[in-house]
């Protein structure tokens, strides 16, 4: 667990970074760091592995005060995945991700099997460990950057805006990973984005700073959502972010029921019975199944698009499993929200 | 003007003995250039204020006259190799130096900041990542001071020494000319060679540069 009691950061300048911050990130969860440029929020993360030090308060990883510590021995102890990855330009791939373990002695030969491992791990290919970073591509990069910030098997995880840079289909995939890692690995991870979208993703917890270093908010992506603590974090989260909370939910509890038959518009399926379009007398429209865990946002945007008003659902292997109606889609989103409200006031309450 | 190969023939031995001594007064030259510029360039890298004074110091040594500096050199190492290499180390100082300097400058802050967040000390970073990120502008300035060190070693001779140099003053005294085009070609047949091998050794040793993307 990392602590933050009344921690304060001003520059030289006079700046004010971190204003009085106490936070606790939670072990094993990640806690996603959002808000503006300069509203602290990577100030607040460089001051976990001493990048920068606080002008007053404590900071404690796993109990210890971080000011207390060797600067260098603490960071090696606590994983870092910097902005457009950080890569060393002079060191191939394996040599990069086995940065840590070589400062940590571990020998040039055991440093680069436990590469070689990690490359498997982020989803590279082996042969990528002999090529320098500039010849992968920025996801790539990404990747190897994970890696390395993963070499020495640290309980910590700081990550500065690590797919800033990429484009959003790459970013997306990289995301995605990142989630199946952590399900593995279990991790401290604390991830600092500007990207409302990528913090509702990724976070189990999310505080939201706002400029001067002000922590306005901290809280699971859904009481957020449902209930935003001022006007400042409702703009933040922006217009849509009822929609957003749709995206957390998933489809599985929404009844469905047969295909319809014998309307005007009939859902065409191959032999193996998984959906292809729908189709009228004069007309086809394509067709998006659902699975079980997608969300209830996608399938309210496919319940808009389909001309029934209706979403196919498939099993994992995509063979249709039933459909349902554009209004039980509507009462378990109207359910989502009230769920969501109702646990901040019990929260609240407690 | 011919020129008299058979006067060739005659000093294989000697011309042969002069184009090692030659090239060993500018390759010590250049040895001891980076191995004074390499801290000062840190310093000058590290300590803004100092950057403009040592750069600014290397600059006016490298006006002083060659012949004064052996002058100046005499009463201290007299007419010795040593004499010759500490006038040619000064002047290799004014490329070398600024050259590393401008290497390390050259640096991205990124990667030095990666370095720094994964556990690496101030010296480790210096050494491992620094100095090799920065070696390909640190050898255009070692080209340069080699090469132009090879030419200025001639000077060398008014003090007893200068390698190939000897075979102008020869040439001079005897009017004869033939000496005199056997150093100027030879002088740039080693240059040539000389630069021709510090950019192998670049390939040799920045390997990340090769196979670009």
């Amino acid at each position: 667990m990392i602590q933050f009691d009344a921690v304060h950061k001003r520059f030289p300048n006079g700046t004010t970074a971190v204003h009085d911050l106490s936070l606790e990130m939670p072990e094993g969860g990640v806690t996603v760091l959002v808000g503006s440029s300069g509203c602290g929020k990577t100030t607040t993360l460089r001051m976990i592995n001493r990048m920068i030090d606080p002008t007053s308060g404590v900071i404690k990883v796993g109990g210890k005060d971080v000011t207390r510590q060797d600067a260098a021995e603490l960071r090696r102890s606590i994983g870092y995945v910097i902005q457009q990855s950080g890569l060393f330009p002079h060191r191939t791939v394996l040599d990069n991700i086995a940065t840590v373990p070589l400062l940590l002695g571990h020998g040039r030969k055991k440093a680069r099997a436990r590469a070689a491992e990690l490359l498997e791990t982020v989803g590279l290919a082996a042969d990528a460990g002999k090529r320098y970073p500039h010849q992968l591509s920025g996801g790539q990069q990404q990747r190897v950057g994970v890696a390395r910030a993963l070499a020495a098997d640290p309980p910590v995880l700081l990550m500065d805006e690590p797919f800033g840079a990429v484009d959003p289909v790459v970013r997306t995939q990289l995301q995605d990973e990142l989630l199946r890692l952590q399900k593995e690995l279990n991790k401290t991870i604390v991830f600092v984005t500007h990207d409302i979208d990528e913090a509702v993703r990724l976070g189990d917890r999310i505080a939201i700073f706002r400029t001067g270093g002000h922590l306005v908010q901290c809280a699971a992506p859904a009481e957020l959502l449902a209930r935003p603590a001022d006007d400042f974090v409702a703009d933040f989260l922006g217009a849509e972010r009822g929609l957003k909370l749709l995206s957390l939910k998933t489809l599985a509890d929404v009844p469905q029921g047969p295909a319809p038959e014998g309307g005007s518009w009939t859902l065409v399926l191959d032999e193996a019975r998984k959906p292809l379009r729908w189709a009228a007398k004069d007309a086809e429209i394509p067709v998006r199944p659902l699975r079980d865990g997608d969300s209830l946002l996608a399938a309210l945007d496919e319940s808009v698009a389909s001309p029934t008003g209706l979403i196919t659902r498939v099993d994992a292997d995509g063979v249709l499993t039933g459909v349902s109606s554009r209004d039980d889609i509507h009462i378990h989103a109207g359910r989502a929200h009230a769920e969501a409200r109702s646990h901040t006031v019990t929260e609240a309450a407690a | 003007m011919s020129v008299d190969w058979s006067w060739i023939g005659d000093h294989t031995d000697d011309l042969t003995s002069l184009t090692f001594s030659h090239l060993q007064a500018a390759l010590t030259a250049v040895f001891f250039g980076l191995l004074i510029s390499l801290p000062l360039a840190v310093v000058a890298h590290r300590i803004r204020p100092l950057r403009g004074f040592l750069l600014g110091l290397s600059n006016v040594l490298f006006t002083i006259p060659s012949i004064a500096i052996f002058v100046l050199l005499l009463p201290i190492s007299g007419l010795t190799r040593t004499t010759t290499v500490i006038g040619l180390t000064v002047y290799t100082l004014v490329v070398l130096l600024r050259n590393t300097v401008e290497g390390l400058d050259s640096v991205p802050a990124k990667t030095k900041e990666a370095a720094k967040a994964m556990g690496t000390r101030p010296l480790r970073t210096l050494l491992t990542v620094e100095l090799p990120l920065a070696l390909p502008v640190i050898m255009a300035g070692v080209r340069i001071a080699t090469v132009m060190s090879i030419s200025l070693v001639s000077v060398a001779t008014y003090i007893g020494d200068g390698g190939l140099g000897q075979l102008f003053t020869d040439g001079f005294q005897r009017d004869f000319p033939t000496p005199v085009i056997v150093g100027v070609v030879l002088t740039l047949l080693l240059a040539v060679v000389a630069d021709a091998a510090l950019v192998g050794l670049q390939y040799v040793l920045t390997p990340w540069k090769r196979r670009r993307a």
